[in-house]
């Protein structure tokens, strides 16, 4: 076992969530294994058992309990961290409602895998934008090192007294989950001075002044009818939570030197007539289809959406304000409408005096490798409708017809 | 305790306080109240024992005396006394 | 802190503590045996303490946003949630090196028995250290009465109302000892004392997931009128009907009045507590006479576990 000493170590996504875990000085890990994440857990538990990690592991017996025994602990002060994927997602959605609630500075990390049936174990989004209300930030790592800082960043941002919301940092299952690539590990002095301990907003533990939590307050009782105002203030501390991930991100970089982006990041986008929008590791790979497609002569700029929520609208503003085309790669669909992050794209645009012409693509869904001919033919199609008009609203990539 | 005026006085979390009459004056509920007849109680305090309220306390001398703010006149002190020192009194308003 | 301490300190006769940790003026029924239940579970572990509660009478009677009924720390959580949270409570007290304080976990027999029991099993099988007490009035009482797996043998329910339940109540103290925790208890509001002692013994035990089941008669949902409670409590126990013990170390042991009644004909006949609520006025001789069937192989089997 290598010693953590600022070294580069060769991790997998699975590892690199264990190593933020264990160097954010996590005190309480409850979590269940499911496929791609369990490497995660199983890393954890072996640095709590060898005593690198003075954390207590609660072996849950299902994804619901972990988010409860979460909620339990960070209720108590406890910095808590747990794992999922897909269908334990799911199966936690009720707690996720309940984190965000209560106001919890949880930090969840998310394999992304797709939903069954049938039954998958390979990278879709469907998990995460099927939590898109539920209150929690959103952050998706393009690789195992943004995957490593984003979980760290993420507690920082969390436990802002003015922010207090859980946060999800997705990164791709199996795509990343499985995949070594090289992670640079900070000096834990160097990230405890960045992360500071969690101290909570209320001792939950001073019995000397007890309080009551998430009672239920009378809707048009006067005295006790704030129901509304508690989601109003979650929603505020959701746009207070863009300003702080922007200074945070900006932190992180004056001290470790690294930056991917704080709410979107652009590449090439600054004289591009088409930008492809993409989320996780698709969005890496997009920025190498972006030079290739240069160099055939299309000005054409990548974008990576690194925090779905709280939504970038400005940063999407702007970008819209300078192209001609918005591509909207989504690796899941809403039923019954169109993909997730393009439909939410094009609302922010809606009022715009200049509207780019936007479609969005429907790719890689189940783990189906999103190739680089899909993302050039993308990049290809986006320069017809720009000449010919939108053919179509939005369109299936790769589909076996 | 303070009261909250707006959202601004609302904290983070979800922040109740202990407090009496958290569901109002209960002792309105009423329609029986249970008077104590001091010269037949032995002040054994089973009436308090078995109070669901807690509205019964002990007085300087050892009798029970019952807070009629809150007492709901469920009649289960009366039912339990030994002596049959408490009677149901129909409440009049 | 708008505490409600009594003059003078022990109640020499009946040596239970007087310090109340329950504020007067709580939203329950006139008579509410979950409500004294509390009350004296509260009473009996002091002020260190820190309470998890599910959706539930218990949650949803002792008053509203922002000012509540109790007065020892809460946490509101969701319905089946009660066990892992208090998991969760635990470890981070371990963890911040927080000591001498106990976690509580109160839930209702929905809450345990039916969408509670695989958080609850889970933890006791992790034995975690919290005590947890399960206040069974024997139906879903908070959503207006509808069947749970603790409903008696042909009680009449909203979600049973015609027959009454087709089968027998489920013996969640048995299934809680078949986890090998440090302790299992029965308990009945109608025997404080006895309730206090087994709640006093678990917090002495001081480690590992501590199971207290205590059964509360609900006027409204059992059918009596609310002077009677104490009274029901009393009946279920002398008629065999629920049995108080306490399981330590593989060996059951039965305490209070369940002592002589280990002899069946001590026992009084289950008819004189049936014929007192509506919930079972529906019954036929064929009904009670199953039910006294039921009576004797629930107290075989409980005695075959309390002989060495």
């Amino acid at each position: 076992m290598l010693k953590m000493k600022g070294e580069v170590l060769l991790l997998t996504g699975n590892y690199s969530a264990a190593y933020a875990a264990k160097c954010s000085r996590v005190q309480v890990v409850a979590a269940y294994p499911i496929t791609p994440q369990t490497p995660c857990v199983e890393k954890i538990s072996e640095f709590v058992e060898k005593g690198e990690l003075k954390a207590e592991f609660i072996c849950v017996e299902s994804e619901h309990s972990a988010m409860s025994a979460c909620i339990g602990a960070s209720t108590c002060g406890a910095r808590t961290f747990t794992a999922t994927s897909s269908q334990g997602l799911a199966l936690m959605h009720e707690m996720l409602h309940w984190a965000s609630g209560a106001r919890l500075p949880i930090v969840l990390y998310l394999a992304n895998r797709a939903f069954a049936p049938p039954w998958n174990i390979w990278c879709d989004h469907q998990d995460s934008i099927s939590q898109r209300d539920t209150g929690w930030m959103q952050f998706y790592a393009e690789d195992n090192q943004e995957l490593f800082d984003s979980i760290i960043m993420a507690y920082r941002i969390a436990e802002d007294r003015e922010v207090m919301l859980p946060a999800m940092v997705c990164a791709d299952g199996v795509t990343l989950s499985h995949t070594v690539m090289p992670v640079e590990i900070p000096d834990q002095k160097d990230i405890d001075d960045f992360l500071p301990p969690y101290d909570p907003p209320y001792k939950f533990y001073d019995v000397d002044n007890p309080i009551i939590l998430s009672h239920l307050p009378m809707p048009n009782v006067p005295f006790s009818d704030w129901y509304t105002e508690f989601r109003y203030l979650m929603q505020e501390a959701m746009e207070k939570a863009r300003g702080k991930i922007r200074s945070v991100c900006r932190e992180f970089k004056e001290r470790f030197g690294r930056f991917h982006g704080d709410l979107i990041e652009e590449y090439r986008c600054s004289d591009a007539d088409v930008v492809v929008v993409s989320m996780g590791s698709i969005a890496s790979q997009m920025k190498y289809v972006v030079d290739l497609m240069r160099d055939e002569g299309y000005n054409v700029g990548a974008v990576k959406l690194r925090v779905l929520r709280p939504f970038p609208l400005e940063e999407i503003r702007s970008l819209a304000s300078r192209v001609k085309g918005i591509a909207v790669v989504d690796r899941d669909i809403s039923f019954g409408y169109a993909g997730a992050v393009f439909t939410e794209i094009k609302a922010a645009l809606y009022e715009q005096v200049r509207k780019p012409l936007i479609k969005g693509f429907i790719m890689g869904l189940g783990g189906r490798d999103v190739q680089i001919s899909y993302q050039k033919e993308v990049v290809r199609n986006m320069y017809e409708i720009l000449e010919k008009g939108l053919d179509k609203e939005y369109e299936w990539i790769g589909l076996r017809m | 305790m303070s009261e909250i005026k707006s959202l601004r006085d609302l904290g983070i979390w979800i922040i109740s306080k202990p407090g009496k009459a958290a569901s109002g004056i209960t002792g309105t509920w009423r329609t029986f109240r249970p008077v104590i007849n001091r010269g037949k109680c032995n002040k054994c305090m089973v009436c308090w024992l078995y109070c669901p309220e807690g509205v019964i306390s002990r007085d300087v001398n050892g009798y029970p005396r019952i807070d009629y703010e809150f007492c709901k006149g469920c009649g289960i002190c009366a039912y339990e006394c030994r002596v049959k020192a408490i009677d149901m009194v129909e409440e009049v308003r | 802190m708008d505490r409600f301490t009594y003059v003078g300190g022990f109640m020499p006769i009946l040596g239970l503590p007087e310090e109340e940790y329950m504020l007067p003026g709580y939203g329950s029924c006139p008579g509410c045996g979950l409500f004294l239940t509390t009350r004296h579970v509260l009473k009996a572990l002091g002020r260190r303490t820190l309470m998890v509660i599910p959706a539930g009478c218990i949650s949803a009677a002792p008053g509203l946003f922002p000012k509540i009924g109790f007065g020892v720390p809460t946490l509101n959580i969701a319905f089946e949630a009660t066990a892992s949270a208090a998991s969760g409570i635990a470890a981070a007290l371990k963890v911040k090196g927080i000591k001498d304080i106990t976690v509580l976990g109160v839930a209702g027999d929905g809450g345990t028995a039916d969408i509670g029991i695989q958080a609850l099993s889970a933890a006791a099988e992790r034995n975690d250290n919290f005590i947890y007490v399960c206040i069974d009035n024997e139906a879903y009482m908070n959503t207006g009465i509808q069947r749970s797996g603790t409903t008696p043998f042909r009680a009449r329910t909203t979600t049973t109302p015609v027959i009454g339940k087709l089968q027998h109540k489920k013996d969640m103290p048995l299934i809680m000892a078949a986890h090998e925790i440090p302790y299992v208890a029965t308990a009945c509001v109608s025997y404080p004392h006895d309730l206090h002692r087994k709640i006093r013994k678990a917090l002495e035990i001081g480690f590992g997931t501590r199971y207290i089941h205590i059964l509360s008669p609900c006027p409204p949902g059992w059918g009596f009128d609310a002077e009677r409670t104490i009274e029901m409590g009393r009946l279920a126990v002398e008629t065999g009907l629920f049995a108080l013990f306490e399981i330590e170390n593989f060996k059951l042991k039965f305490t209070g009045p369940s002592i002589n009644l280990i002899d069946p004909s001590k026992r009084r006949d289950v008819k004189e507590y049936l014929r007192l609520q509506r919930r079972f006025a529906h019954l036929t001789d064929g009904d009670i006479e199953e039910i006294r069937k039921w009576i004797n192989n629930k107290w075989r089997q409980y005695i075959k576990l309390s002989m060495d």
